[in-house]
């Protein structure tokens, strides 16, 4: 195989790994935070992704859209928090799936009476559209390009805010001494609004970039919420580093696995036998990634140790 | 039929299976009913709900009692069936060949991944059965002799050595009213037992479990186990119950539904869960046919149920249950 | 609160059972997928299908008529009792729709054995067609491997050499490369199986751009197709490598594909632009009314109802004697949109096939239109294996 090839499946699996670590992030952080399991975040992505196709629509400028709907998604992010989530914060882990899960429930459903059940189109910005040669004959989608360098943006952006600012500390103080931090008089209740409406906001912009490649669709957040809580757990939870750190693995993983595994089977299996029993194995590759990372560290790679 | 035995527990014990038998002649009248107006939908719906309620009681015994929330319970409930499925072709179908090995099948997948999943706490555990959920998922679309990601027909019903004892939707629901019977009693009767006082121990202090020179491993291993099996039990009778086995019965999205049920009607007590499948069964059949939105009333009613912490609907029928103590 | 219900359901039971006997319209069941991520195929088929239903003024075969639409989920054992509850509790004479063949699968057997007719509006699963063909069961679509053959037959017929195929990892996937290949002679360079809900492509594309094949084949039905069309237009390779499709490139994908989808190849054995009176007053009428262009689905669809029509109307409005509903409805007594139509003695029908390709209107719609005839009159490859005569 050429190597314009290999390059061309790692780049992908960077992309996909940045994607999956927007929408982390903020899974990961409200975590952190206040120890809060919440399901609903693929509807963020979901709800980020309608709202920039919609005023991407209606402004008839991808920029411009763009900007209003990150606003409206941190606007229905505090929204949602108000209404649902910080009653929630100081329940039990289950109780938090199940409001959470409903909160899946009537979000998609929602979106699906008002949109109607056909995928919305988010085209992507003209002068993006193409693909450019990296080097000699090695094309490269240029939007996949421009996901790469807005995640690793936001990626420096949120170590910064993390590592640098009074926020941040508070948010890493949270996740590892919330009593400490509540007895400082820190309003936890208030950095957890902030914290997750941020998240929010975060995903969102995950669904936003994703929309020009993937169908915008109401049940789109529903495969990558799943897996972006493997990134979570197999990063360690309330770890940013780790979220980031997994979500390139598994972008890699899964990527890799998808584009070699087959190929890789062939070698021992039929022909045929290989084609039909590649997909499977790929995609419980990450699962399997998953299980022998908690296997080992069952508070994750970056994780706090089991109380 | 404990009606006799339940004399002789203590008070507490005899609340508790007040209600469960109170839930079982509901079940019972039920279909009845259903018989007697010679309903099959009515009979098919009183078995998918019991065989449901089953699954979820054998969840809520995991989650009340054992502290441990699995998010993969849809795993076993799909082994099961699969059990059914794979075993017919091989022309295997005696009831009492097939039930038992839908048992060992959802057992032997929880022993098994419960060895890794066990070391995990927490949202760490929640994980992890879900990925080990998902992982059967993918392996049952990739066996492509038995249908793949489609699923197939089963071969044919259970039969009891070649009687065709599950012909009807009626016979289905009485076995699956029987069996959601059996599987309350031996549930109940275990969560009052030694072994479930040990389990609820290890649920809120593990280290006093250790002081005690008890292995609490073993323990929410031996739980999660027995959970799964009867689970496999479940899935093995609704295979039976609609002819046909799909991957999608493995979907992360069955495991989700499963513990809605348990929670809506109670983790405190086994027989909450199948308050919770009758309420999910019940919105499903009575909002479908008005709106294809349905989920949406299904989603608004759990919200409304957590946030008001009415999350315990069961203590809303009936007398109070004791001292919700889940968490 | 809980008690009355039970008894209340157990009541209801018993009112039903007992106003069957009084009133006695035409019960049709309407299963189609309305949620999840297909939804959009089975709206539109819904849609077509209660289109010509309130053409003829709610009545089938000037019956009065009662339709009940119920919602699949895509999930075959949610369909079985779905249609356990049509055949039963509401003792419907005819069951309709089915966008999925595994979902056809799953129902075809309480159905059939009930003897209540079952008419797809979509799936064409090959058990039925072949040695499982019933007396009971119409296609009013086509046979799946037929629309995967008209573009191995138009390959063929390009001369082109080396072809890539793609498919989701599932038995119709799986069918369709088989029908791709019936008539393709050329190499198939690589069969990239994915699996089903796949949102990214890019391994498999960046595969296709260094394997440089003369063309690729694929099926991603839904929001696959979309997902695949976007990123096959991205990766530059839309105007290199011709894109051969079967339910990807249609009517319910375009809405969100737009330009992207814009010259790509389609199977079909309809597009919105056959030149017949019937199908330009379908077509103006559903635009109308639905303000979408229809798709393959909705034909379909309206087609369904226009044959249970027609079949009606030959026998005076009764289902009772099967034989002489069945003998009608095997006449395909209607003027089907898509043009010539007959039924092949296994249910399936006798029709022509086109190549069509994507385009964008003068009015700023994305449609399909007829680029080519592949076959005339086709039968499928199974009605020989069919024990009815």
């Amino acid at each position: 195989m050429s190597s314009a090839l290999v390059i061309s499946q790692l780049l992908n699996g960077l992309q996909l790994g940045v994607i999956l670590f927007l929408v982390a992030a903020g899974l990961t952080l409200v975590f952190g935070v206040m120890d809060f399991i919440n399901l609903a975040h693929g509807v963020q992505y979901m709800l980020g992704a309608y709202l920039v196709a919609t005023l991407v629509a209606w402004t008839g400028h991808f920029g411009l859209g763009l900007l209003l709907g990150l606003a409206a998604a941190l606007a229905l992010g505090f929204a949602m928090e108000f209404l649902v989530f910080r009653h929630l914060t100081r329940r039990d882990h289950l109780d938090q799936v199940l409001g959470t899960f409903g909160v899946i429930l009537v979000v998609t459903e929602a979106v699906r009476m008002i949109f109607g059940p056909a995928p919305l189109a988010l085209p992507t910005p003209a002068v993006f559209s193409g693909s450019i040669a990296l080097f000699e004959g090695f094309n490269y989608p240029t939007w996949r390009l421009v996901i790469l360098a807005v995640g690793l943006g936001v990626a420096l952006l949120l170590w910064y805010l993390v590592n640098r600012t009074r926020m941040g500390m508070l948010v890493r103080a949270g996740s590892t001494h919330p009593a400490t931090v509540s007895a400082l008089g820190v309003d936890i209740d208030r950095l957890f609004l902030c914290v997750f409406a941020f998240g929010a906001m975060l995903a969102g912009l995950a669904g936003a970039m994703a929309g020009p490649l993937v169908s915008v669709e109401p049940t789109m957040g529903d495969r990558i919420v799943i897996i972006a809580f493997v990134v979570v757990v197999v990063g360690g939870t309330g770890s940013i580093k780790g979220a980031f750190v997994a979500a390139m693995l598994i972008g890699m993983v899964d990527t890799l696995g998808r584009a070699f595994v087959p190929d890789l089977l062939r070698a021992f299996l039929g022909r045929s036998a290989a084609a039909t029993a590649g997909p499977a194995l790929s995609s419980m590759l990450i699962y399997l990634l998953m299980a022998a990372v908690l296997s080992v560290r069952p508070s994750g790679l970056f994780g706090r140790r089991a109380s | 039929m404990s009606g006799a035995a339940a004399g002789a527990r203590t008070l507490a014990c005899r609340l508790l299976a007040h209600r469960t038998v109170l839930l079982i002649a509901l079940f019972a009248a039920a279909l009845a009913a259903a018989w007697a107006a010679g309903s099959g939908h009515g009979a098919a719906l009183v078995a998918r709900t019991a065989l449901l309620a089953l699954a979820a009681a054998s969840l809520s015994f995991l989650i009340g009692q054992a502290g441990l929330v699995s998010f993969g319970h849809a795993a076993p409930l799909g082994i099961g069936a699969y059990c059914v499925l794979i075993l017919g072709e091989y022309e295997v179908r005696n009831i009492l060949v097939v039930l038992p090995a839908a048992f060992a099948a959802g057992a032997a997948f929880a022993a098994i991944t419960g060895l890794v999943a066990l070391r995990t706490r927490g949202i760490y555990f929640i994980m992890i059965t879900l990925a080990f959920a998902q992982m059967m998922f993918y392996v049952a679309a990739s066996l492509s002799a038995f249908g793949g990601d489609d699923g197939m027909a089963i071969a044919g019903r259970s039969t009891f050595f070649g009687d065709r004892i599950l012909r009807t939707d009626t016979q289905i629901a009485v076995w699956a009213v029987a069996l959601l019977a059996a599987g309350l009693v031996l549930l109940e009767r275990i969560s009052a037992s030694r072994f479930g006082l040990m389990l609820r121990t290890g649920r809120e202090n593990e280290a006093k479990l250790e002081a005690l020179g008890l292995d609490p491993f073993r323990h929410r291993l031996i739980a999660l186990a027995l959970a799964s099996g009867i689970a496999g039990v479940a899935g093995a009778m609704l295979a039976n119950q609609v002819d046909y086995v799909s991957p999608s019965l493995m979907n992360w999205h069955i495991s989700g539904e499963l513990i809605v049920m348990v929670v809506l009607g109670g983790a405190a007590r086994i027989s909450g869960a199948v308050i919770g499948a009758i309420v999910v069964v019940a919105l499903d059949e009575a909002l479908a046919p008005f709106t294809a939105h349905w989920k949406l009333g299904l989603g608004l009613v759990i919200v409304a149920a957590v946030l008001l912490r009415g999350a315990d609907i069961g203590a809303l029928i009936g007398r109070p249950a004791k001292a919700p103590d889940h968490g | 609160m809980l008690v009355p219900k039970k008894i209340l359901l157990g009541a209801l039971a018993l009112l039903a059972s007992t106003a069957m006997a009084a009133a006695d319209p035409v019960k049709i069941g309407f299963l189609s997928t309305l949620s999840g991520p297909a939804a959009p195929l089975g709206v539109h088929m819904r849609d077509g299908f209660m289109l010509a239903v309130k053409e003829l003024g709610g009545k089938l075969g000037g019956q009065p008529t009662e339709i009940i639409v119920v919602d699949d989920e895509q999930k075959p054992d949610v369909a079985v009792n779905k249609v356990k509850a049509l055949l039963d509790r509401d003792q419907v004479d005819v069951v309709a729709g089915t966008v999925f063949s595994n979902v056809l699968m799953a129902v075809s057997k309480p159905v059939l054995e009930n003897e209540t007719f079952l008419i797809s509006a979509n799936a064409g699963p090959s058990p039925l067609a072949g040695k499982g063909c019933s007396p009971f069961f119409f296609s009013a679509s086509y046979q799946n491997d037929q629309v995967h053959s008209v573009m191995g037959q138009f390959a063929q017929d390009k001369g082109f050499k080396r072809v890539v195929l793609l498919t989701p990892n599932y038995q119709a996937g799986k069918d369709a490369m088989a029908g791709f290949k019936r008539h393709f002679k050329g190499e198939v360079v690589e069969e990239i199986f994915t699996p089903l809900g796949q949102l990214d492509f890019s391994a498999e594309l960046a595969k296709i751009a260094a394997l440089k094949p003369d063309a690729v084949f694929t099926f991603m039905p839904g929001g696959m197709g979309v997902n695949l069309v976007k990123q096959y237009r991205q990766a530059g390779l839309a105007d290199t490598i011709p894109f051969l499709s079967g339910f990807t490139v249609d009517e319910t994908t375009l809405p969100a594909t737009q330009d992207a989808a814009v010259g790509l190849l389609a199977g079909a054995e309809w597009a919105p632009n056959i030149d017949t009176p019937e199908n330009k007053a379908f077509v103006a009428a559903y635009e109308k009314e639905y303000g979408a262009v229809p798709s393959l689905y909705a034909a379909q669809g309206y087609d369904a109802a226009k044959l249970i029509d027609g079949a009606l109307k030959t026998t005076g409005g009764k289902v009772a004697d099967k034989a002489a509903f069945r003998k009608a409805l095997a006449s395909a007594p209607f003027t089907s949109v898509r043009g010539a139509f007959a039924f092949n003695t296994n249910g399936f029908p006798i029709q022509d096939f086109y190549v069509v390709k994507a385009v964008k209107r003068p009015d700023g719609k994305f449609a399909t239109e007829v680029a080519g005839k592949v076959f005339v009159k086709a039968a499928d490859a199974y009605v020989g294996e069919c024990p009815i005569k």
